[in-house]
């Protein structure tokens, strides 16, 4: 394991980070790859929600939001 | 299912939920596919005007819209798929787009995609060209890329792609001609050169190994992407081409045990089918890249300033929740002051109308009964509805129409998303909940952009917790007379709003917590994983929504108000007129629903006024009033202050305004929502469940606080 690779939801708002892997069950994870999730793709953390989750990120030049438990399975290293 | 020749000669399309008759035998078909939230309808309804229907797919909570577009005595029959991300099919939608896309043999496609975010929409792109060469891009939204500064160089986009591309600004109807120029022009046979993205060595190998074999069987579909598709194991795709074309892949002799060898090939060369399918998303997205990146540029690294900004405020720890209540409150306060000119102007009108009307029945010396049953029975009841019921509803819904234009919805989602999961439902639900605010029944079919049928079915069984547009006037109105009526100016309109925001924020609160109930109960489960998207602001085009919205409200009130509220009028003074052993025949069901009633802190009248009310939530207080007055209390009604008087003599107290209130915001949903409801459920025991559970939680509140005031000697 790589010690700049953080779990996307450990991303700090404001941060970026490259997907490097991707840990989710089928479904979810065919939505993350439509999404253009793929590994490789750059992320950013760009706000929480008042209560802190879901947070929405920058992927691809669209903002999607996504809860703590999905952020938690992609695995994405520190830009 | 696929194209038809009928006896005259011009042809039927009639595939899954979509039924298009052709005018003449050159008509053409073209299937609109698209991102959500890219201007698809907008392209399509700027297209199609009014000539639209729409069909609903046998099986499936989709509907998908068809419309005419003529051009040079030419029939364009455009179809709306569902806005889709992809075409790999793991929703309903999906497959629906992918479907009609594949077998139904449409002369054309275009694809809606949105200028300011076109990488990620290229990847549908590719997923169409995959299918069909004769593809139209239409880059939309090129007006708000052009104010954040992203220039989208088309020609190059073109010539990568290899297909005819259009920039458009379809909510001004700019580049949409251009658009139908390039579709006819495909029709009429023009050639593409469709960009098609290659795989890794071994699944090119694998796919030209099945291809030919597809081919020389006539396969009706693209011999590469359907032994794509096979190679990944996607099982429905062989079903659907079966029950559409008749063609049967596993039935071509030697094609089962190819597709095995070369299944087992890829796997030794390390593409077992988990990573095939991820290796093809990937090259899809990668490609989208390489072809964006040469033909997008950004003049401003920061174009999305502005949107994050807003967002930062309108999301934060600090402000998120405030101002979406700030919003919530000022909405309604423009309601209910913006309200009240025009319902005392409208209120003033038609009743001197009435009385004008009463005389000419009385010149024509009519009897009694018609009068009766004409001016006072139907008329009056519409007077109502449209005085008291139609300005609030006129007024509130062109607000909300403009809140959901502007992109605020699915920050309200990102904000309440968390209350959500720890009810162990959908973060989609909040915004189901907030069409509700326009409509239960529309809330209830939007519960469909919802996956999960548990999720959906908690969504659609707590739609009616949330006031719709027909109950905001109810609420208003007795708010007015017997809470805020004590205060005077523009205080009164304030304090009135504070009061309707707390009813509101109550309602949402039993949203939550109902869902919360259902899912620890009858409706168990883990919330699903989901995203959501939260797309730019958009200024709404203030003038067309206002314009549009009043003007729909009013036709859609009025309407209803002529299909409901005349005949329950009638019905009402037949109720107050006819008597059987000394007392009216409302007397008799009011005097019999009245024990009951009082129980819940209201009393007869009450209760078969919200039982009358079932078509429409519109007529409750309208019926009230009649129930009141038939017993001969007053005669002229046309202020709020004469109508206080009136339930005031009839024994209302603070305490049964509350229990009307609360019976307002909680019982049964109209009939048009429980109807919507059977049909999106297809059960008739989850529509009696979305009966029943909301009457149970109004009307215990009531008899909660009812009896706790009545203990306490407060009423």
């Amino acid at each position: 394991m790589r010690t700049d690779a953080v779990s996307l939801n450990r991303l700090p708002v404001g941060k970026k980070g490259r997907v490097l892997h991707l840990d989710a069950d089928d479904a979810s994870r065919r939505r993350l790859l439509d999404l253009g999730l793929v590994v490789g793709t750059e992320v950013e953390s760009l706000y929480k929600s008042p209560s802190g989750n879901p947070v929405a990120y920058f992927v691809r030049g669209a903002v999607i939001a996504l809860r703590d438990d999905v952020a938690g399975g992609i695995l994405v290293a520190l830009s | 299912m696929r194209l038809t020749t009928q006896s005259t000669g011009a042809g039927v399309l009639d595939f899954g939920g979509i039924h298009i008759p052709k005018e003449t035998p050159n008509d053409r078909i073209i299937a609109l596919a698209g991102n959500p939230n890219v201007g698809k309808s907008t392209v399509f309804n700027e297209l199609t005007g009014l000539h639209q229907h729409t069909g609903n797919w046998p099986g499936k909570t989709v509907t998908t819209a068809c419309g005419r577009y003529r051009k040079d005595e030419e029939n364009f029959f455009l179809v709306d798929l569902p806005g889709t991300y992809s075409l790999m099919a793991h929703s309903a939608e999906e497959e629906v787009a992918r479907d009609f896309l594949c077998f139904a043999g449409a002369d054309a496609a275009v694809v809606v995609a949105d200028a300011t975010c076109l990488e990620r929409n290229l990847n549908l792109v590719l997923q169409v060209m995959e299918i069909t060469p004769k593809v139209v891009l239409c880059v939309n939204l090129m007006d708000e890329a052009g104010k954040k500064k992203i220039r989208v160089d088309l020609e190059k986009l073109a010539n990568l792609l290899g297909i005819p591309v259009v920039g458009a600004s379809a909510r001004s109807g700019k580049g949409l001609d251009a658009l139908m120029d390039r579709v006819k022009a495909l029709c009429d046979g023009a050639e593409t050169m469709p960009l098609r993205p290659r795989y890794h060595e071994a699944v090119e190998q694998a796919v030209a190994e099945l291809a030919p074999l597809l081919e020389a069987h006539g396969c009706p579909v693209n011999a590469r992407w359907l032994s794509l598709r096979l190679l990944e194991g996607d099982a429905a795709v062989s079903e659907s081409l079966r029950r559409y074309t008749g063609f049967a892949v596993s039935e071509i002799s030697g094609f089962p045990s190819a597709l095995e060898a070369a299944r087992k090939t890829l796997e030794e060369a390390g593409f077992p089918q988990s990573t095939l399918k991820d290796h093809v998303a990937t090259r899809l997205v990668e490609r989208s890249e390489a072809v964006a990146r040469q033909a997008v540029s950004f003049e401003k690294q920061d174009y999305a300033e502005r949107d994050r900004k807003i967002d930062k405020i309108l999301t934060s720890k600090a402000t998120g929740i405030p101002i979406m209540l700030l919003l919530l409150f000022a909405a309604l306060w423009i309601t209910i002051t913006g309200a009240n000119y025009p319902s005392s102007l409208l209120a003033e009108g038609l009743f001197w109308l009435e009385e004008k009307l009463a005389k000419l029945f009385t010149m024509l010396s009519a009897p009694a009964w018609l009068s009766g049953l004409l001016v006072e029975g139907v008329y009056r009841t519409l007077a109502w509805v449209v005085s008291v019921m139609l300005p609030p509803m006129a007024i509130f819904f062109p607000l909300f129409t403009l809140l959901e234009d502007s992109g605020y919805l699915p920050r309200i989602a990102f904000n309440l998303d968390n209350y959500f999961r720890k009810a162990c439902a959908h973060g989609k639900q909040a915004l189901t909940m907030c069409m509700g605010f326009g409509c239960n029944a529309a809330g209830v079919i939007g519960c469909r952009i919802i996956d999960s049928p548990r999720e959906r079915m908690i969504a659609i069984l707590t739609n009616n917790f949330v006031p719709c547009n027909g109950r905001f006037p109810t609420l208003i109105a007795i708010i007015t007379m017997f809470f805020a009526g004590a205060f005077t100016g523009a205080f009164q309109s304030v304090i009135s709003t504070l009061l309707l925001t707390s009813v509101i924020v109550l309602g949402v609160a039993a949203t939550m917590l109902v869902s919360k109930l259902l899912s620890k109960t009858v409706l168990k489960g883990l919330p699903s994983s989901f995203h959501l998207e939260l797309p730019p602001y958009r200024r709404p085009q203030i003038g067309k929504v206002i314009v549009r919205s009043i003007f729909d409200r009013t036709l859609f009130v009025l309407s209803r108000a002529v299909a409901v509220a005349a005949p329950a009028g009638l019905v009402l003074w037949v109720l107050a007129n006819v008597h059987v052993g000394g007392a009216s025949l409302l007397a008799h069901v009011s005097g019999f629903l009245d024990p009951f009633a009082r129980l819940f802190g209201l009393d007869g009248i009450i209760l078969m006024a919200f039982i009358l009310g079932f078509p429409a939530n519109e007529i409750v207080v309208p019926v009230m009033i009649m129930g009141y007055m038939a017993k001969g209390a007053l005669l002229e009604l046309d202020s709020l202050a004469e109508l206080h008087s009136l339930l005031a003599a009839n024994g209302w107290t603070w305490l049964t305004a509350v229990c009307v209130m609360l019976l307002c915001l909680m019982h049964w949903p109209c009939g048009t929502t429980c109807l919507t409801i059977k049909k999106e459920t297809q059960s008739a025991k989850w529509t009696l469940a979305a009966f029943f559970l909301p009457t149970a939680v109004g009307l215990l509140l009531c008899f909660v606080i009812a009896n706790t005031a009545r203990l306490l000697g407060l009423a």
